[in-house]
């Protein structure tokens, strides 16, 4: 394959990682600020996706299937959010189970493993034909930036009010957030919440995007939402210190893995390979502050106050 | 203001472990009380402390906080009506969060969280002014995360956030006891001063007998589960450290001496 193809091909990954960076903003939300890491998501994606694509082909509004999708999202959290507060089961297998029952959830609403949607009888709001050749404001990677950024807007707003706030406070410190009269369980339950509604969003624009919704359409989704916090974390980190545009850097992040994964695509690696590569460099990534203190880190005096 | 009526407590019923921390626990503390509480490891002054604030539920027993059945209330209702500072500075503030984010979450303790902003602007000055009154420079750092500060500035932090909507009580649980001698003096001594400057009524656990007798009008010990010197008044300023560690013996004698005759 020449590079012309490989230029060619990068804006439908720009717009692709686009989409995924409002998955990836979801995991962001339970993975750094509850302190969670939420496994529901690999569930919810294709949720999103099958409510979507179901709403549309019965005649509904795309805002009104987008809607419809985020709702669902948002009700498979409160499951995962009722398993692990309420139940008393821990963040990981609470998000399992969810997961587990959310493939036979999704197969129900589709009514088969695979959904798929015409963009020329439907009025789409992205699509991977909308890319080129298309007036501006209905280009895919226009859209998707704009609710991105409304998006981030309205996190950062939300994250900065007493009930936002108090939920940073109980992923920081939940003892400490007890004490301040935080309603630690419920805050947990109403980020789960927010976090998979996210990931449905973003999930009912992936599968208008490729036009089919599938069963297997998450798998791996919770891989690739934190490589993409990591690797947005990684690059722009030192200099995105507020919080609006550490969302942002989750987004972009998000793109550049699409990105990378582009590259190694058109280098002609196996892509049978891809999820092992991505799990492998996931991996190495989460490790990197356990290696750093056990390997890189500066004795340091213990000072206390002078 | 507290009333602590036949507490039971034992954890890990059924197991090996099986502790019955709290044996009957009975205490009465009068408006502007400050009680310091001393004992050994395991008598349970660390699991009265969390009764109170409702860590986990009693077994037995009633906890009134100014009139008022708090038993079934849940920790984070209870909150309402206490200021905690914990022996270990980091939990006592959320590190990942700034100087004025944390006063103005202790600033809603007992309030509703809504979707107006978490902190005002016109907050700002009040909590400058707080800052000022530690001495410790922490008015000019208001937007440095609370995790760059040291144990001893994140525990005067804490008994203000702890303060700073005054509380019905105030559980002290060994606040001083994770610093160096003369940091945990400093935080001593603003105790001190913010219980004086709003009468709080205080239960400030310490392991430090000098402490228990200097501060606060009354000072109980607790062993085994139970109160087991009561000291108030006049015979509380006239207390030495000696009198209470002849005390301390006669006290665990006597448990020792019982010990004995059970095994006996």
């Amino acid at each position: 394959m020449s590079i012309m193809n490989l230029i060619g091909a990068m804006p439908g990954t720009f717009a692709q990682g686009l989409i995924w960076g409002i998955m990836a903003i979801g995991v962001y939300i339970t993975f750094r600020i509850l302190d969670i890491a939420d496994l529901t998501v690999d569930g919810t994606l294709c949720t999103g996706g099958a409510v979507c694509i179901m709403a549309l082909m019965s005649g509904k509004n795309v805002w009104v299937a987008l809607l419809l999708a985020l709702i669902a999202g948002m009700l498979a959290g409160l499951a995962t959010g009722f398993l692990h507060t309420f139940m008393g089961i821990p963040a990981i297998l609470a998000g399992i189970l969810t997961q587990l029952g959310l493939y036979s959830v999704n197969l129900k609403i589709m009514g088969k493993s695979n959904q798929a949607i015409n963009v020329d009888q439907f009025d789409l709001l992205v699509s991977l034909r909308y890319i080129k050749g298309v007036s501006f404001v209905k280009n895919t990677l226009f859209i998707v930036s704009v609710l991105i950024i409304v998006l981030i807007v309205i996190l950062y707003w939300f994250f900065g009010t007493e009930l936002g706030s108090s939920i940073r406070a109980t992923g920081c410190n939940a003892k400490m957030a007890r004490a301040q009269g935080i309603n630690t369980s419920f805050n947990r339950v109403l980020g789960l919440m927010i976090s998979n509604g996210l990931v449905a969003f973003s999930g009912a624009l992936l599968c208008q995007y490729q036009g089919f919704a599938d069963i297997n359409m998450g798998r791996g989704a919770i891989v690739i939402g934190l490589a993409a916090v990591i690797i947005g974390e990684a690059i722009f980190g030192k200099l995105f210190r507020n919080f609006g545009l550490k969302l942002l850097a989750v987004g972009l992040g998000s793109i550049i893995y699409y990105m990378v994964l582009q590259v190694v695509i058109w280098l002609g690696i196996d892509t049978d390979l891809l999820k092992l590569l991505s799990a492998c460099v996931v991996a190495v990534f989460l490790a990197v502050p356990t290696l750093k203190s056990r390997y890189f880190a500066k004795p340091v005096k213990r000072g206390g106050d002078k | 203001m507290l009333e602590l009526k036949n507490i039971h407590k034992t954890f890990n019923v059924g197991t090996i472990n099986e502790k019955h921390a709290l044996k009957g626990l009975n205490l009465v503390l009068e408006e502007g009380d400050f009680v310091t509480v001393i004992g050994g490891n395991g008598a349970g002054k660390s699991t009265m402390l969390n009764a109170i604030a409702g860590v986990w539920p009693v077994d037995e027993g009633a906890i009134l906080i100014d009139g008022q059945d708090v038993t079934k209330l849940s920790e984070h209702k209870r909150a309402a009506f206490l200021g905690r500072v914990f022996q270990d500075p980091m939990n006592g503030t959320a590190a990942t969060m700034n100087i004025e984010e944390n006063l103005a979450l202790a600033n809603r303790r007992g309030n509703k969280r809504t979707l107006r902003a978490g902190i005002k602007a016109s907050e700002r000055d009040g909590y400058r002014e707080m800052l000022a009154t530690l001495g410790l420079g922490l008015e000019e750092r208001m937007t440095s995360k609370v995790g760059l500060l040291s144990g001893g500035q994140r525990q005067a932090l804490t008994l203000l956030m702890a303060t700073l909507k005054k509380p019905k009580l105030l559980l002290l649980d060994e606040h001083t006891a994770a610093l160096d001698p003369k940091t945990a003096a400093k935080v001593l001594e603003t105790t001190e001063q913010i219980v004086q400057k709003h009468h709080l009524t205080t239960l400030m656990i310490t392991h430090n007998m000098k402490d228990a007798i200097a501060h606060g009008n009354r000072l109980i010990m607790m062993m085994d589960g139970n109160i087991i010197l009561d000291i108030k008044g006049e015979e509380k300023k006239k207390l030495t450290v000696e009198d209470l560690l002849h005390k301390f013996e006669e006290a665990s004698g006597e448990a020792f001496a019982s010990d004995k005759a059970l095994l006996g």
